[in-house]
């Protein structure tokens, strides 16, 4: 069996953790089988060791406070070590590619930002940061890579946010680990990590039905948001937005919700939107007509396509900013 | 305290005194009831332990070996929902709790020996719900019931299912009741809290969660059931619900409820560690307030079962830090079961081989917590077998062991009669072996990152698999030799004596097996919890000063 490769950074820094959590571990249990066979040598009823006459029974509250001390300090430091990987681990770098994933029982769905599609497969280039943009159409799977120690739950009708720089080339496992039935064993896959050149010619080869950009047009237009929501070409009165407010440089931007909050628009803030109706965010205040919910009208993939688009309108704010923006909201 | 030969005459042990099925049915007798659930444990053990075997088994190859993905889903799901709240959440409670706490108190019976009947009844009806819905078809959920999968993704029997395990905490809030109650009103005179044998610390602190954590568990099923029927969003996205805030009741029940399953053993071992230390317990107030402390830390770490669910990030910080917290109080029962063997006289007998099995296993089991409480680690380590194999060291490893210690040593006050000794250390020995075989090579396999409830395995995992198949062989044997020398020795067992290992405690101041009515004459206790010097010199006037802490 081969050891598991470290194909990050992040990966590293976790393996150390892990190595540290090992050594204490071995010593603690060094120390307690330790004692354990040393009491029983010389504590054994016919044990042939002479007890002398020690005995500890009345100082023991000073091993208590001894040994809860120890063992506090040792745990609050491992606390901070791991918590603190956890935190700057899951800040994601601006720049990010954002690829889509979407679970469904029992296969992975993955469309790229050019509008390449595949199943089952993952490809990234080496040394870029990645982020995955994570939903499901069904149950709670769990989006899991043991290479880059990293993984997410899955959850329907929301996104979830996983990021990372793969340093090694190669092909790699990734699994779903929520149990989502029977066929949960099933729904795996193969990451494959290519150099920056490489990935250019896969990208380049596999065949893309117009961007992801492209594709959320034409749905901006055919669900009728373009009716309301201003879009320079498609909107006759440019300047409009009595009924709806303007997606044009609204992605990335703060907005003010009804109870006062300061709201930033990204990927998941879009997609709860179209889906639940705008006002469950409170940020409908001032307009006369509700936005009617796109549930069950608009597909995972349609809203990953549709958010693309929308990111288009915000030529200034690169997809970097939605990328921190997801973690601030979903913290990680 | 030996009864004058008059009152001896009188004195009929509960177990012989009328053998009709009906007594035993309608017994308000704590010892029979005991003997009751500890007959439906066995029998949900062992519907458990075919579904275990049957996984281990069908994991032998990388394709799988025997069942269908399907079947394989049912099997894993019916494994742990049987051992859950068919085995490890009553375990000790009602089988050695039921049968001791009276007589560790001094008391004829529980405080409410009816409602302990009818706790009972609700435990066979849940069972058999349970079970129902198991042979009817079976559900393919996992013992978590996670949301949505269990409600809009399964052609399984959910609902019965659901509907025992409703009813089986409801036998779970009457025995806490009851215990809660007895432990309060019905200590013998002189028997304060600070000289309460350890065991009921442990138990009063199970109580207590079964009191707090069990409602809420049933108000979680009660809204799943609701949401099925009348289609009320509650944990449904598709419906409006969060299927988030079913993880959260889910685990504000079922991560307390581990502290149920294992503080009743920490109680056990130390008692045995006592006993068979012949030494009072090193450290008995920290030890008797770590139980207290464990069961009301516990209540507050149930997010570190959510690390990569999608809750926040200062959740996740805050619970980290608490898991840590919660396992110091476990840190400390093992330093002082240690303090405990130093200086004592050691007797290697069957309940403190188990006994030291827990400690052991218990501590790895603890030790791989800690990888499971920082956060970094949880990443990468949870929901693979690492997960799998740190629970099974608390809950096989350390409670099964606890289990089988507390029935070896109590066995002779339960039946009058001795199990042989031999065959009691032989299977303790295999137990220890069998289990570290079966559990440790899922660490690794969890590090590469095979991930549980897999039916089939990327063939890299197939070599730790197969060794892991072999422990649980062994295991089985562990587990069936018991059964086979504890039902001998029930008929052919050396006769026992009152007290066959000089252990301190009222139990051992009756009749092996107790008379009816526990204590002819009400006891007096005069003496510290595992006073041995009173004991060993019983003409000798009690200390002035406390032995211990």
């Amino acid at each position: 069996m081969n050891w598991l490769p470290e194909a990050s950074a992040h990966a590293s820094r976790v393996d150390i953790l892990l190595a540290g959590l090992l050594l204490i571990s071995l010593a603690v249990l060094g120390l307690v089988f330790g004692l354990m066979m040393l009491n029983i040598i010389r504590f054994r009823v016919g044990s042939r060791v002479p007890v002398s006459a020690e005995t500890v029974a009345h100082k023991s509250w000073r091993f208590e406070i001894g040994w809860t001390a120890t063992t506090l300090a040792v745990f609050f430091a491992l606390f901070v070590w791991a918590a603190r990987l956890y935190v700057l681990g899951f800040q994601p770098p601006p720049g990010a590619i954002q690829i889509y994933v979407t679970g469904k029982q029992w296969m992975w769905k993955v469309q790229y930002p050019g509008g390449q599609r595949e199943i089952n497969a993952l490809h990234v280039p080496l040394g870029r940061p990645v982020q995955l943009l994570l939903t499901s159409e069904d149950v709670i799977h769990d989006f899991s890579i043991p290479v880059l120690r990293i993984k997410h739950d899955v959850l329907p009708g929301r996104y979830q946010s996983l990021w990372f720089i793969a340093t090694q080339a190669g092909a790699f496992r990734f699994y779903c680990t929520q149990f989502c039935g029977i066929g949960h064993s099933r729904m795996t896959g193969t990451l494959i990590v290519l150099t920056p050149t490489d990935y250019a010619n896969w990208l380049g080869r596999t065949p893309a039905s117009g961007s992801l950009a492209t594709k959320g047009e034409a749905l901006f237009i055919h669900n009728g948001c373009s009716g309301c929501h201003v879009s320079q070409p498609y909107a006759p009165d440019a300047d409009d937005t009595s009924r709806a407010p303007s997606m044009v440089g609204l992605y990335g931007s703060e907005i003010t919700g009804a109870d006062g909050q300061h709201i930033r628009v990204d990927n998941a803030f879009l997609h709860d939107a179209i889906l639940h109706i705008g006002p469950a965010h409170g940020q409908a205040a001032g307009y006369a007509t509700r936005m009617p919910s796109y549930r069950g009208v608009l597909g995972e993939e349609d809203l990953a396509a549709l958010i693309a688009y929308l990111q288009t309108l915000s030529p200034s704010r690169s997809s970097g900013m939605g990328v921190s923006a997801v973690s601030a909201r979903k913290g990680n | 305290m030996a009864p004058t030969p008059g009152l001896q005459i009188m004195q009929r042990s509960y177990l012989w005194q009328d053998g009709t099925v009906r007594s035993w049915l309608l017994t308000t007798d704590h010892k029979r009831i005991a003997l009751l659930y500890m007959a439906s444990i066995t029998a949900f053990f062992v519907l458990g332990s075919f579904g275990a075997a049957l996984i281990r088994l069908h994991l032998i190859s990388p394709t799988g070996a025997i069942l269908s993905d399907e079947t394989y889903s049912r099997m894993f799901t019916m494994h742990g929902i049987v051992m859950v709240w068919l085995f490890l959440v009553p375990s000790i409670p009602v089988t050695l709790g039921n049968f001791l706490v009276p007589l560790m108190l001094g008391a004829k019976d529980l405080a409410f020996p009816r409602l302990n009947l009818i706790s009972w009844y609700l435990f066979i009806m849940a069972g058999a719900l349970v079970v129902y819905g198991l042979f009817r078809g079976g559900l393919e959920t996992g013992w978590t019931f996670y949301t949505p999968l269990s409600t809009d993704y399964t052609q399984g029997r959910v609902l019965p299912v659901v509907a025992g395990v409703f009813l089986s905490g409801f036998s779970s809030i009457a025995t806490g009741v009851n215990f809660i109650i007895s432990i309060h009103q019905l200590r013998a005179p002189g028997l304060t809290w600070y000289r309460l044998p350890l065991m009921l610390w442990a138990l009063y602190a199970t109580s207590v969660i079964f009191v707090l954590a069990t409602p809420v568990l049933s108000i979680t099923l009660l809204l799943l059931a609701f949401e099925h029927f009348f289609h009320v969003g509650v944990f449904d996205p598709a419906l409006g619900g969060d299927p988030l805030l079913f993880q959260h009741l889910f685990w504000f029940y079922s991560h307390p409820a581990v502290y149920i399953m294992i503080l009743p053993g920490m109680g056990v071992v130390s008692e045995v560690v006592s006993t068979f230390c012949h030494k009072p317990v090193f450290g008995y107030r920290f030890v008797a307030w770590s139980s207290i402390s464990i069961a009301a830390i516990g209540f507050l770490v149930w997010g570190h079962h959510m690390f990569v669910a999608g809750t926040s990030l200062y959740a996740a910080v805050v619970f980290s830090m608490l898991s840590f917290l919660v396992s110091v109080p476990s840190a400390i029962k093992v330093f002082n079961w240690l303090g405990t063997m130093h200086g004592g006289a050691i007797r290697l007998d069957a309940p403190m081989l188990y006994a030291m099995g827990f400690i052991g296993l218990f501590t790895v089991g603890g030790l791989t917590g800690l990888f499971l409480a920082s956060l970094a680690s949880d990443v990468h380590l949870t929901q693979t077998y690492f997960v799998v194999a740190h629970f099974h060291y608390i809950m096989v490893g350390g409670m099964v062991s606890a289990y089988f210690a507390g029935l070896h040593y109590w066995w002779p006050k339960i039946t009058g009669r001795m199990y042989p000794e031999m065959w009691g250390r032989t299977a303790a020995a295999l137990l220890f072996f069998g289990f570290n075989l079966t559990f440790f090579p899922q660490f690794i396999l969890g590090y590469e990152g095979m991930p549980r409830r897999y039916a089939t395995y990327p063939a890299q995992f197939q070599v730790l698999n197969v060794l892991s198949s072999a422990g649980a062989s062994i295991l089985a044997l562990a587990y069936i030799l018991p059964l086979i020398y504890f039902t001998w020795a029930l008929f052919r067992g050396a006769r026992a004596t009152d007290n066959p290992w000089q252990a301190t405690g009222l139990e051992w101041r009756i009749s092996s097996p107790p008379p009816v009515e526990n204590f002819i004459t009400p006891p007096v206790v005069t003496h510290e919890a595992y006073d041995y010097a009173a004991l060993d010199h019983p003409d000798a006037a009690p200390r002035a000063e406390a032995p211990h802490v």
